[in-house]
This record gives C-alpha cells, sequence and structure tokens, in this order.
C-alpha cells in the first residue's frame, strides 16, 4: 500500500502531545451554551434556600417555621431536628471532623446554616426565610486563634475535650491537632550553633478562591425506581457518591452524581457542604427534585476559605550562606470546624515542602490546628494542599536570611539549590523530589530579565528618591518554587480512606474514533482537548476523533477527582496506561492481519508496520475495523481498556518567577512593569492550555498577594463578603505576563508530565509579595504581612518615614 | 405579587413574558426564556457575568427588573453567532485561547461586542479598560485582550475589503 502522507503530517494530523490544540470545549462556551447546575431545570422543580446566623457565636433558642410554613408556595421548612432522625444533623468532614449540616443547638460563625425552606421558586424562598424567627443567644467570639487556644470559652461543645481528634491528642478544648514532621531537637541544636540566624513571623492571610460560578446542586430523587441524582459543583463527584451513600443509607450504585460543566473550582468545590445534603433531604421529603445554588455573599461567607495560617520561622546558614537548617512553626486557624481538604494522614496537608528548592541538611515543622468562629474550609485554593502557604514561608525566609546576610536574595538562592545530580533527592522532611534542574532554570530567568540591570535600575532610583526627585521606588520581586503535586500515591494519600488513584476507560469504535472516560472533572482547564492529546500520541488515532467524558459516575471510571493538581500526573497517567493496552491489543491484531509474528510489528504514528517493511502496514483505523468485525483466533472482539493508576510518587514541578514593580510611595499604589514566568511542568502537553493556565494562576496570585482577604471583626463579622470588598482584578489592573519553560520530565510519570494548572499561583504569590517587600528593602523594611493593598503599602512607606 | 405582561425584543424576536415586578431580568432571561448563556456570579454588579445589550448599551442583567426591559431590544450571547456562522468575536476567542472555565465567557463576548461598536479600533488600553466591568477568574485576560484586539483587526479589515 501506498501512503499519500509523509510521517511528519500524520504526527501533526494527530494533534497529540506538544501541539497547541484549539480547544473542543469553545464551541460550546462561546456560544453560551455551556451547562451549567444553575441551567438544570427539571420538572417540578424546587428552590432551596438557608436561613443563616447572623452572628458567629450563640446558642439558637427557638426557631419558628409557623410564618414561613404559611406562606403561599413554601412547601417544607427543615432545621436539624427534621435532620436528626435520619442522622444527618451533622456530617464528616473531608478531615476526620464533623461539621454541622444545620445549627444544632449552636451556631459557631457568622452565616452557618440554620434551616432551609424549600419552596415553588427563589423568590417565595426568600421571602420565607425572613419569615424564619430564630431566637438567638449571643456567646463570646473569637476570632483570634491565639487567644483561641488561652480561652475558657469552649467553642465546640459536641467534643469530649480530653479524647484526642483524628489527628491525634488535643492539648486544649479549641485545639485541633498538632502535626509534626522532622527533627525538632537536631533542628534547633544546629540553629544554635549557627553563624547566622533569622527569625521572622509572617500571618499569610485568610482569603477565598471565589469562582465565578457559586457552588450549587440539584437532588432529584426518584421514589418509584429507587434512585437519586445528584448534580452538582463538584470537583470529586465520585468521592461525592460514596459519601453520599455512606450518610444516606441509599446504596450507591443507586446514586448517580453528575458534576456538569463547572465555572471554575479552584478548590472551592472540593468539599461537601450543607447545600447538597439538605437538597437531597429535600427531594427526598418533597419527592420531586430541588435546586440549591449559593449566592456570592453565602460563598464568601460560608464555603471553602483558605490559608489563614500564623507562620514562625528560624532560619540558620553558614557566614557564606549556605543554609544549615530550617524550623518552622505554625498555628493554623481552622475555623468552626475542621473541613480541610488534605489527605487523612496530613492535616497540614503538604506544608512540610517548605524545605522548598534548596538542599537543607535538616529541618523541623510543627502545625497546631486551632478552632474559632470563622467559616469552615481550609482548602487548598489554586495549589496542592498547603503547598501556596509551605512556598510563601521559604521565599520569605529566604528573603529576611539575605537581608541578615547582606546578600542578594538571587545569589542567596543559587548558592542553596538542590543540584541537578541529587535527584531524586531526599528533602529533610521527608519527601523525594522526583526531578529537577533548577540552576539551568533560575539562570535562564535571571538573564531573561537581565537582572543585574534591575538592581543598577533599582539603585539608581533609590538614590534619585532620596534626592526628592521621584517619589516611587522599584522593586524586584524573585521567587522560586517547588511544587508537590498528583496526590497519590494510595499508601500515603487517601480522602476518608479513598486512595487517591484516578483512571481512565477506553473504548474504541469500530471506525477508529473513541471515547476516553476519566475519574477527573475540568473546571477550565481544559481536559476534553489535552487528555485527548495525551491518547492521541499513545494509540495513533487523531485527538479530534477522541471524545473525552468526566464527571458523571454512572459512565465514569472511579475517581478522586480534580484538584492538587492531580490530572494530569495521575489520570493523564492513567489514560497514557489504558492507552497502551489498547496498543498491546491492536499489536496482535495488526500481526495476525499482516500475517506475521506479534514481535515483527512495531508502532509507528498512526499505525503498526512491519519492522524493517514500513510499506507493509495496518492503520489504527483498519486494526479498530477488524478488532469489532473479523473472528480472530485467541482475541476476544473489542477494543477496550481500563487503566487504574496508583501513582509511585508525587511529581515536583518547579519554576522561577521575576516581577518588577514601581510603588508610588504617597498612593500605595504598586505599578507592575514587568512580569517573567519560566515554569518546568516536565512534558508539555497543550503549550497553549499550558500558558493559558499560567497566566490564570499568575492573576489569583496578585489578587491574594495585592489586597483579596476574607476579614473578620471582632464580633466574627464577615467584613469581606461581597466583590465590593473582596478583591478580584480585572483586566485594567492585571498586567500582561511573560511566560517561558525548560523540560524536565517526571522520571516515574509514563510522559513524564508534571501538572502544571497551580505552579503559578504557588509561585506567584512570593514573587508578588517579594516585589513589594524589595522595593523598601533599600529603606530599612524587613517583612510585612500580606495582602500589600494600597493602604497596607502606604502604611509600610509610612512606617518607614518615607512621608517625612 | 401580581404577574404583568412585559414585551421584549430577544434577539430579534418578540417576547411576551409573563413576571413578577421585582424579578430580575437575567432570572427572567434564564429561567423563562431559556437563555442560560448570560450566567449569575454575584447579583450586585460587580462580576459581569450576566452582560447583555439592552437598546444598543452593555447592561448587568443582574440588577435590573425585567419590568425594566418594557419595549426593549435586548441582544444575548445567544444572538451574536450561530454554529455554522460564528461571530468573529466567538471564533477570536477560541483561536486565542481566550476562555477556560467558559462562565464569565458570554457576558464578556457580549460585552466586547459592544466595545467594538463604540470603538471600532480600540488599543489594548482601551479594551482594558472596556471591559473591566467584566471579572473572568481563569484566563488572567491577557487572552481575551488579544482575541478582542484580534477580531476588531479582522472586523475592520473585513469592513476595508467591502469598501
Amino acid at each position: 500500500m501506498k501512503d499519500e502522507v509523509t510521517r511528519e503530517e500524520r504526527v501533526t494530523n494527530l494533534k497529540g502531545l506538544g501541539s497547541s490544540r484549539k480547544r473542543v470545549e469553545d464551541a460550546r462556551f462561546t456560544q453560551g451554551k455551556g451547562h451549567y447546575v444553575d441551567d438544570i431545570n427539571l420538572p417540578g422543580m424546587l428552590t432551596g434556600d438557608f436561613v443563616r446566623s447572623p452572628y458567629a457565636h450563640a446558642r439558637v433558642k427557638s426557631i419558628n417555621i409557623d410564618a414561613a410554613m404559611a406562606l403561599d408556595g413554601v412547601v417544607a421548612v427543615l432545621t436539624a431536628k427534621d435532620l436528626e432522625p435520619l442522622s444527618l444533623h451533622w456530617m464528616p468532614t473531608l478531615a476526620g471532623d464533623k461539621q454541622m449540616v444545620l445549627a444544632d443547638g449552636k451556631v459557631l460563625f457568622q452565616g452557618q446554616e440554620v434551616a432551609f425552606v424549600v419552596a415553588k421558586d427563589r423568590y417565595i424562598a426568600a421571602d420565607a426565610v425572613d419569615l424564619v424567627e430564630v431566637e438567638y443567644e449571643e456567646l463570646p467570639v473569637l476570632v483570634d486563634p491565639f487567644k483561641s487556644l488561652q480561652s475558657d470559652v469552649v467553642l465546640r461543645e459536641d467534643l469530649d475535650p480530653t479524647a484526642p481528634g483524628a489527628h491525634g491528642p488535643r492539648k486544649h478544648h479549641n485545639h485541633i491537632f498538632t502535626w509534626e514532621a522532622g527533627d525538632e531537637e537536631g533542628t534547633n541544636a544546629v540553629i544554635d550553633d549557627a553563624d547566622v540566624v533569622a527569625t521572622e513571623e509572617m500571618y499569610y492571610h485568610r482569603t477565598h478562591p471565589c469562582p465565578l460560578e457559586p457552588c450549587g446542586s440539584v437532588a432529584s430523587m426518584d421514589k418509584v425506581n429507587g434512585k437519586l441524582t445528584l448534580y452538582g459543583t463538584f470537583q470529586a463527584p465520585h468521592v461525592v457518591r460514596t459519601v453520599a451513600s455512606l450518610l444516606s443509607g441509599i446504596e450507591e450504585h443507586n446514586i448517580r452524581v453528575v458534576s456538569p460543566d463547572i465555572g471554575g473550582g479552584f478548590g472551592n468545590k472540593v468539599g461537601v457542604y450543607p447545600g447538597y445534603v439538605c437538597s437531597i433531604v429535600a427531594s427526598i421529603v418533597t419527592g420531586v427534585p430541588v435546586k440549591w445554588v449559593e449566592d456570592r455573599m453565602e460563598n464568601l461567607m460560608s464555603t471553602a476559605f483558605a490559608r489563614d495560617y500564623w507562620m514562625k520561622g528560624k532560619i540558620s546558614a553558614t557566614k557564606e550562606g549556605k543554609i544549615t537548617g530550617l524550623h518552622c512553626h505554625v498555628t493554623a486557624d481552622h475555623g468552626a470546624f475542621d473541613a480541610c481538604a488534605d489527605p487523612t494522614k496530613f492535616p497540614a496537608g503538604f506544608m512540610s515542602i517548605c524545605t522548598g528548592s534548596y538542599d537543607i541538611p535538616i529541618a523541623y515543622l510543627g502545625v497546631d490546628g486551632v478552632y474559632t468562629n470563622k467559616a469552615p474550609g481550609g482548602v487548598s485554593y489554586r495549589c496542592s494542599f498547603r503547598v501556596t502557604e509551605a512556598v510563601y514561608f521559604i521565599e520569605r525566609m529566604i528573603e529576611v536570611l539575605a537581608i541578615e546576610l547582606n546578600m542578594d536574595a538571587a545569589e542567596l538562592r543559587r548558592i542553596n539549590f538542590i543540584k541537578k545530580e541529587q535527584f531524586p533527592y531526599d528533602s529533610a522532611l521527608g519527601w523525594e523530589y522526583d526531578s529537577g534542574d533548577y540552576h539551568t532554570a533560575w539562570d535562564k530567568a535571571l538573564k531573561a530579565v537581565d537582572y543585574e540591570g534591575l538592581r543598577k535600575e533599582q539603585a539608581e532610583r533609590v538614590a534619585a528618591f532620596k534626592r526628592g526627585e521621584t517619589r516611587t521606588i522599584m522593586g524586584i520581586g524573585l521567587s522560586f518554587f517547588t511544587e508537590i503535586v498528583g496526590a497519590g500515591p494510595v499508601k500515603n494519600c487517601d480522602i476518608l480512606g479513598m486512595g487517591m488513584f484516578d483512571s481512565c476507560e477506553i473504548r474504541i469504535h469500530p471506525t477508529g474514533s473513541a471515547i476516553a472516560r476519566l475519574g477527573t472533572i475540568s473546571q477550565g482547564q481544559g481536559h476534553a482537548t489535552t487528555f485527548a492529546q495525551i491518547l492521541a500520541s499513545e494509540i495513533g488515532i487523531p485527538a479530534d476523533s477522541i471524545t473525552i467524558e468526566e464527571g458523571d459516575t454512572d459512565t465514569a471510571p472511579y475517581g478522586l477527582g480534580t484538584y492538587g493538581s492531580r490530572s494530569t500526573p495521575v489520570a493523564g497517567a492513567a489514560t497514557a496506561m489504558a492507552g497502551r493496552k489498547i496498543r498491546a491489543k491492536a499489536q496482535m491484531i495488526a500481526a495476525y492481519l499482516l500475517e506475521v509474528h506479534d514481535d515483527d510489528v512495531e508502532f509507528d504514528v498512526d499505525r503498526f508496520v512491519i519492522k524493517g517493511a514500513p510499506e507493509r502496514f495496518k492503520t489504527m483505523g483498519e486494526i479498530a475495523y477488524a478488532a469489532y468485525n473479523q473472528a480472530i483466533p485467541g482475541l476476544e472482539p473489542g477494543l477496550e481498556a481500563v487503566s487504574y493508576y496508583d501513582p509511585p510518587n508525587m511529581t515536583y514541578p518547579f519554576g522561577a518567577y521575576v516581577c518588577v514593580m514601581d510603588i508610588d510611595v504617597d498612593t500605595g499604589v504598586p505599578k507592575i512593569n514587568r512580569f517573567y514566568a519560566l515554569d518546568d511542568c516536565g512534558t508539555r502537553i497543550n503549550p497553549m492550555v499550558i500558558e493559558g493556565q499560567i497566566h490564570g494562576g499568575l492573576t489569583e496570585a496578585l489578587a491574594v498577594a495585592l489586597g483579596q482577604e476574607i476579614a473578620y471583626d471582632d464580633m466574627g463579622n464577615c467584613k469581606t463578603a461581597t466583590l465590593m470588598d473582596f478583591f478580584l482584578p480585572t483586566a485594567w489592573e492585571v498586567p500582561n505576563f511573560e511566560t517561558d519553560f525548560t523540560v524536565t520530565p517526571s522520571p516515574h510519570h509514563p510522559i513524564g508530565a508534571k501538572g502544571v494548572g497551580e505552579s503559578p499561583h504557588v509561585g506567584g504569590v512570593p514573587c508578588f509579595s517579594n516585589a513589594v517587600q524589595d522595593a523598601f528593602r533599600p529603606f530599612g523594611n524587613r517583612h510585612t504581612n500580606m495582602p500589600h493593598d494600597h493602604w497596607r503599602i502606604w502604611k509600610t512607606a509610612n512606617d518607614l518615614g518615607l512621608h517625612d | 405579587m401580581t404577574n404583568q405582561i412585559i414585551k421584549m425584543t430577544v434577539n430579534g424576536e418578540k417576547k411576551e413574558i409573563l413576571a413578577e415586578p421585582r424579578e430580575l431580568l437575567i432570572y427572567v432571561l434564564r429561567e423563562k426564556l431559556g437563555l442560560t448563556g448570560a450566567h449569575v456570579g454575584c447579583e450586585t454588579s460587580h462580576c459581569g457575568a450576566c452582560t447583555v445589550e439592552i437598546n444598543g448599551k452593555s447592561v448587568k442583567s443582574c440588577t435590573m427588573f425585567a419590568v425594566q426591559a418594557e419595549g426593549a431590544e435586548i441582544t444575548t450571547i445567544e444572538g451574536l453567532g450561530s454554529p455554522d456562522n460564528l461571530h468573529v468575536l466567538q471564533a477570536n476567542f477560541k483561536e486565542h485561547h481566550g476562555l477556560q472555565c467558559g462562565y464569565c465567557t458570554p457576558g464578556m463576548i457580549t460585552r466586547a461586542h459592544r466595545l467594538l461598536q463604540e470603538n471600532p479600533n480600540p488599543t489594548e488600553e482601551d479594551v482594558r479598560f472596556g471591559i473591566s466591568g467584566n471579572i473572568c477568574r481563569c484566563t488572567g485576560y491577557q487572552n481575551i485582550v488579544k482575541s478582542i484586539l484580534s477580531a476588531a483587526a479582522e472586523l475592520n479589515a473585513a469592513k476595508e475589503a467591502a469598501q
């Protein structure tokens, strides 16, 4: 058979690995035909809405629903009393704690769910919410975790103060856990003996992932067939199905969970929220579908905060700047319930990646979790579990150490980087970094921005400022980060006992196209585009002929979902492995068709060829047809495969970022003049999508570093519950970003990919913050806390006497 | 509350809708007319996910009562382009990866459509200022700006060719 197209054209036609393939999702999204949970409209559907607590801490004396029930169109009002017989008034959290679904005797944070109104439409439901009369008795409020640990006030009266919690002994009735890694005694000994020690305290403020689409669900209980269908904003639909089954007693095969299109997640949609549970109960009670969709205020006040870490660090070094030890202690404010979305064995997530990209011989990390009268959550906002906190901590400690040593912070990083030849590298806190080439990335970044030139320019600016010729100062923000993403392995990582593997199931159709289903769910990452590319390269079927489907638990194989940049490292690996199973069977079919031995054919782009005689081949299309329609001795018909992939290790993407910023000391307004981001995420699947992820992650980093926070007053009132107060940057505030890359494949991932969605956020936050702090370094600044909004920047300038 | 009849033209079609005076336009569009392209992101006019065009102006339909649209000409994302004939903006958003989760996209494209009517030759700064009432959480705007500028160039080239 003669081939009309060249091999190169055949590779291009696949649109496989490395192709900037345009996204298949965009057709529906650009035409307004996305299908999000609030777009679901089932016959007879009712709407649910919450009565929420105005107080941060109060006893609920009584709830009177009579007036609400009397309103025309109200179908039900649920309180904890109604849920109690079903044992659904409390629910387990992902962190092994439990959380009230509806207020059971008291409320512990402002905005807590007290009663659930079910009505004919959203307007009647809102009217009825106002008609529910709740009598509260205010209790003392604790919003400061340090005070909470000293207070006689017991927040969680449901817990035995002397009994251990899910993560070991508790020291106080408002203490949740102590979690430690490393060698404290040894670390202290090294630090006590060191030439130079830098200490710093920093607060990584509370914030919120705030995806543009709030959380919601539609529950539909089909009583005739005993089947429950639950649509919702779920980053982990299979986990939701299992939890829903355990909670409701409905057998898992009778529950179908569907994540439709999701309007951004960023960690907000990992957990299980009272609204989901209430919509299920309400549908069971009423026998018709019930929709619950939170509004923006409810989103910011009650579902899934992030960060809120008070971090104390000590770092020691030789006079030459070689780091000898690191000590870190965190007081972690978890709010009213410990609802962190972390693997079970890691109540502080992967905070122990806080030795960063540096070869630090000995280290210690201790984390104390504390209850306060704030919303529960503790999710990983665009990062793997607590990695943003860890990277911020070490990248600030490096800067502070550089000040202590009177040394350039870029050079200090360079002399402490883990060297290329040290990989796989065992960190002092127990991680095995898979691969890296930090020096190459750093040198490339510094050269790209002309680092030395920037420092000269900065010095000139300082001089001009001191001469009174300008009122702007210049900051050069540096950060070098190492992420830890892609949880499993199952032996280390589970959530509520469910091992963190992931999965892919592929079905090749007779005419040579395919469908693949995965245990993950895209929230904008473009899985339908990129997973098809992985498969295209593995099985030789064009990406355009492969449908990717996720999010329906009736059809997709079980998986742990999409968060912590785990889709590519885990489900992406499963996809490649399932593809290889397809290829193995295809090889046997090809050999049969070509009448040669299996070993005499080899895979070549989109076909199997006879070794040494590539003009004799069978395309994947021909093989697929034969798989179904030709009786092949010894082979079952069909061409399908499934892979459940338990990763041997996590992956460790890294990157080097530089931000150049001007600050007007009189207004406190920063202006970003340049942002350079070099990312190494291993093998690059779709450069266009990678770049888009980096732009987005950097923008969310800008938000967090420069103004976004969830703040409370002393009464526990949330002061930032609307987009008026909660900073989401617009096109006006966000600069253009320059992206760059190196490629250091992961040695254990089937295609060498590491994941990228969260890297820019993890590396970006310290980079923006360091830029602000670096601008003030020549004037005596050592550390100021984020968020660096205009007021705080102005205040820093004022405190340093720059307005005198 | 008493329902009222509201007459409006939506995407070129005359519509008569029965709604309470307190019903917001976004819910009437989404739930009574089945036009679910525009989304609800904040209900406070900040995010712009609900942006539609009313009588030649970009309007956030989450903070306008449907009764206020009596007699109005409304264009939503569903009225721009069709599957076989995408609007230049829709094509360029895809081409330049100007969207990710898609939630802000209908509002963003609808706003960009009006922006290019108001200013057919925008600079990058004009575009950034012109869409600053529409929040995107995914893209960092860089590719949105690129998509809009590219669409403007394409529209202008077509206009020039036509002359």
